[in-house]
């Protein structure tokens, strides 16, 4: 019977997340990305409405005591970019307050990188590269795939994606056993994408092999460019394995006014829902005024990671103190 | 004293709990009737709406179900409580059930008491779960010890216990004994299983 002080990890899986860290320190050595950090505690936070942060009271100043806790460090990098920085990367923890459960813990570690000039398909190539290195001496992956957010959800559900039938949708859901997305996302089409996506898609994708979807619908777009031929998706992935989601990428917004627009809805947004209001940044948007560089980023969640290389179920199980214990 | 239960009733009323508080066993109302949580999961897609995927049973069917809610949404709580009682008799039409502290006394129908009937008798003891003071459930105590009304007579010597037969007993429950149990033994009986335990001496 473990006690409450001590690790829910193994030794096993603390040897093996040094050995993750280790190995991904020298991808990058070899590829000339220089290691950097950027603050956890900040004046500002990302604006986006589906991640709670947290704030903590600074003693110091009077005038500004509220600060946050990253949700990403997202912004402070790019603004490492616009300085001149070139390709770097960072591994640090990240805060998303109110996310707990097999796959959560409210404080977690993120790697996050960027590359100077390069496009979506190309970063897609890096993340394989980085992923089967990880992954070798621990588990066998096959062979790497990679399909459209439109390919991936017509061949598993018969919809389109990118046009919204209320009808369609509707008979999908009754169809497949989840009445109750009918009420549930009524006519957000956004909502029927994340509730489809995540109870009948997701769990499919990637069987013991890295798979990628990229070109998701405008409306997901979060800080990606939209698509130079297709307007109606933006250069965005996600990298699956086992069904689980270990991280996201851009090919990087770097227009200052349409960054500034995004920020102003998902401020709207916020208000909308009565969420608690946050400032856009605006020491990003001055520095994407200034030019950031053409590049591609990419984040993924470690302990995510380390669940599949150590074959464990749950989050807890591959941190020594996962919030209950911290 | 009066005074202060209507406002504690009050208060219960008006509690409903948010995804993040669902936890196993907590009991709220769904489309009208009472329900247990059974299990909680927390799917977010990184970029997306985050959703609890919820397991509940509906207390007043036993069916099990599962329900998606986005984050945060909320669900009034059920006044569900479990009352340790005493079952006193059956009427017929009603069995008849006492809080032993106060004497309170409460009736149920058959469709209600359910399967736990088979366990009930006179004066044992039990659990009656009562949603807004009304009986929803009944579940007998684990253990039961009844004698046998009906079985065959056994083979003397055999204490093995392979093999078994059926016997009847006082309540109506049918379970499988070792062949040396004789009728007019009293048994004791885990009513989650309809095993029988072992012999009781008196």
């Amino acid at each position: 019977m473990l006690k409450e002080w001590q690790p829910t990890c193994s030794k096993e899986a603390l040897r093996i997340r040094a050995q993750v860290l280790a190995d991904i320190r020298s991808f990058f050595l070899v590829r000339d990305v220089l290691e950097v950090e950027t603050p956890l505690l900040g004046h500002g936070c990302g604006t986006d409405p589906q991640l709670d942060f947290f704030t903590t009271e600074y003693g110091c100043s009077p005038e500004e005591d509220r600060l946050f806790l990253q949700t990403s460090p997202e912004f402070a990098m790019k603004r490492l970019l616009a300085s001149g920085s070139g390709s770097i990367y960072q591994i640090c923890k990240a805060f998303r307050n109110g996310e707990s459960g097999r796959f959560h813990n409210p404080e977690f570690t993120l790697l996050e990188w960027y590359r100077l000039g390069f496009t979506l398909s190309e970063l897609m190539d890096e993340i394989e590269e980085l992923l089967t290195i990880l992954f070798k001496g621990h588990k066998h992956l096959c062979y790497p795939q990679r399909f459209s957010y439109e390919d991936i959800f017509l061949r598993h559900t018969g919809l389109n994606p990118l046009r919204f039938s209320y009808t369609d949708y509707c008979d999908y859901a009754l169809r497949v056993g989840t009445p109750d997305a009918v009420t549930l996302c009524g006519y957000d089409h956004n909502l029927w994408l994340d509730f489809i996506f995540s109870h009948h898609i997701q769990s499919l994708l990637g069987q013991n092999a890295i798979c990628m979807i990229y070109g998701y619908p405008a409306s997901q777009s979060s800080l990606a460019r939209i698509n130079r031929r297709n307007s109606e998706i933006v250069d965005r992935v996600e990298v699956f394995i086992n069904g689980i989601e270990l991280g996201n990428g851009y090919y990087e917004l770097t227009d200052a006014q349409e960054q500034s627009a995004r920020f102003d809805r998902e401020i709207t947004c916020r208000q909308e829902r009565k969420l608690p209001t946050v400032v856009k940044d605006k020491h990003l948007i001055a520095a994407l005024e200034e030019g950031l560089p053409e590049c591609s980023g990419m984040a993924i969640g470690l302990d995510r990671l380390l669940m599949l290389l150590t074959s464990n179920e749950k989050i807890d199980d591959v941190l020594n103190f996962p919030l209950s214990r911290a | 004293m009066i005074k202060f239960y209507i406002v504690c009733h009050l208060e219960d009323k008006m509690a409903s709990y948010s995804t993040n508080e669902f936890k196993s066993g907590l009991k709220v109302m769904l489309d009208n009737d009472p329900c247990a949580i059974i299990e909680n999961e927390f799917v977010k897609p990184g970029k997306g709406q985050a959703f609890n995927r919820v397991k509940i049973r509906n207390l007043k069917t036993g069916r099990v179900i599962e329900r998606t809610f986005k984050s945060g949404d909320s669900l009034e709580s059920a006044d569900v409580v479990d009352v340790a009682m005493q079952y006193l008799y059956s009427d017929g039409a009603f069995r008849h059930f006492m809080v032993p502290d106060t004497y309170e006394q409460y009736q149920c129908d058959e469709k209600t008491v359910g399967d736990a009937s088979k366990w009930l008798k006179d004066q044992d003891s039990c659990t009656v779960t009562l949603w807004n003071d009304s009986p929803l459930l009944v579940t007998p105590a684990n253990f039961v010890e009844l004698s046998i009304v009906e079985t065959d007579p056994g083979v003397r010597g055999d204490t093995s216990g392979g093999g078994g037969k059926p016997a009847t007993l006082e309540t109506g429950a049918v379970v499988r004994v070792p062949l040396f149990v004789q009728l007019g033994e009293v048994i004791k009986v885990d009513t989650r299983t309809g095993e029988y335990i072992s012999r009781v001496k008196e």
